[in-house]
């Protein structure tokens, strides 16, 4: 755990020194919002359109924040410094998914405010607290599978490339899981918390794919 | 007796249709150092990531600090320094980040950072982040990242590479005040000091007394 703690450390502090991933990933989906409330046509949207606008709009963000998981290591060494380190591997798995997990609260903490603002109407309110449970869900598979895609991707040539073949459809399950869930909560009057089915899909998915990183993650570093 | 720091029997390695070492085979004696010359693409530093258990031989035994790789590569982790091409350092750190960040991968005490940056005549520039270095500075940094966790085996690619020659004055103290009675000799008798394998590209690229 000492070691996953010192490796988020160091990531979060290179993130804060350079701020290469998180303005990228907020800035995209606030332009997504704002393309979406010119293109749509419309003065709000609700429901599953909502739903289906919101999943889609983190998911492109979080698949920038994805591609950019390992680019230091790649790029100055830090592979190899860590595998020359006596530490158990699977620290870099758990450092790494915590890190974008940390991205992706910060990035919602600005895009929800926004999208309630451009999309919903500023509707959010009643049923912002169940969102963001089914959001702290969806973020964890999101985080899990992504950092496992991301250390495939970065020892390929065609990284941006393979990090959205293979990552894409392991995501399926969860972004279906996320869209169904919220489109009730924003409903005008809808529900305030999601379905327990939605919850318990998105818990199993997100404690299935972290068991299988686990597992894998020791040999995908390895050459 | 101790055992050999490094012992190579037949051992190969390929990238795809291209042999990088083919049937190689080595003894160095604990203490020793093996200084490794060739052209360059001779496969030098593939043999040297070989031994810092970061690529698997594809063929033959390599064993090393008595450990038979890859099987127990992490019994080995930590007990062999590497000074790579590249220096292993995030450009966007400052140096005393960095060696911090390697200290407490390995389990080393902070005081060993200050240690290590003294020994390079680096305890000024320690502040400043990596990519306002100059190639010579940072190569200074790569040779504290490689001892700072008192291997038992230096692995060195092209040590000598961009160092000034006050650098060299620097990494030939450090080197030779490491290599001494640091640590006990072992029962049996053997090697006494940190075992060494260097790879240059031309003589005097590895400095020290070599087989």
């Amino acid at each position: 755990m000492r070691t996953a703690l010192t490796i988020l450390r160091k990531d979060l502090r290179l993130e804060l020194r350079t701020f290469e991933t998180l303005p990228a990933m907020v800035l995209l989906s606030l332009a997504s919002f704002v393309i979406f409330h010119f293109a749509l046509a419309r003065a709000t949207v609700d429901g599953q359109l909502a739903a289906g606008v919101l999943t889609v709009t983190l998911l492109f963000a979080a698949l920038l924040g994805v591609n950019r998981l390992f680019v230091a290591e790649r790029e100055q060494g830090g592979f190899d410094a860590f595998l020359l380190a006596p530490v158990d591997r699977t620290s870099l798995l758990i450092a790494k998914a915590t890190a974008l997990f940390l991205f992706l609260i910060v990035l919602e903490v600005i895009a929800l405010p926004a999208f309630d603002l451009l999309l919903l109407g500023s509707s959010l309110g009643r049923s912002l607290g169940g969102l963001v449970v089914l959001l702290l869900l969806a973020d964890l598979g999101i985080a899990v599978i992504g950092t496992l895609v991301s250390a495939i991707a970065v020892q390929t040539r065609a990284r941006d490339l393979i990090g959205p073949i293979i990552g894409l459809p392991l995501l399926i399950p969860a972004l279906i899981a996320t869209a169904r869930g919220s489109g009730p909560l924003l409903l005008g009057h809808g529900a305030t918390f999601p379905q327990g089915k939605w919850l318990l899909v998105l818990a199993l998915y997100d404690s299935v794919f972290a068991l299988l990183a686990y597992a894998v993650f020791d040999y995908l570093l390895e050459d | 007796m101790a055992d050999p720091a490094i012992e190579l029997r037949g051992l190969s390695r390929h990238f795809g249709e291209r042999t990088a070492l083919r049937d190689l085979t080595a003894s160095v004696p604990a203490g020793a150092t093996l200084a490794v010359l060739g052209r360059n693409g001779a496969g030098k530093s593939t043999l040297l990531r070989i031994l810092a258990t970061l690529l698997r031989p594809h063929a033959g035994e390599v064993q090393v600090l008595g450990q038979p790789l890859p099987g127990r590569a992490f019994a080995v982790r930590g007990q062999v320094g590497l000074l790579a091409h590249e220096p292993l350092l995030y450009r966007d750190l400052t140096g005393r980040e960095n060696l911090t960040y390697h200290a407490r991968l390995h389990g080393v005490e902070a005081a060993r950072v200050e240690e290590v940056l003294d020994s390079v005549d680096m305890r000024g520039r320690a502040e400043d982040p990596v990519r306002s270095l100059s190639r010579g500075m940072v190569q200074r940094l790569a040779i504290c990242r490689a001892v700072l966790h008192r291997p038992k085996l230096l692995l060195l690619d092209e040590p000598r590479a961009n160092l000034d020659p006050a650098g060299r004055a620097a990494d030939r103290a450090d080197r030779r005040r490491h290599a001494r009675a640091h640590e006990p000799r072992p029962p049996g008798g053997g090697g006494r000091g940190r075992s060494g394998a260097g790879a240059a590209g031309r003589p005097g690229g590895v400095s020290g007394s070599a087989r």
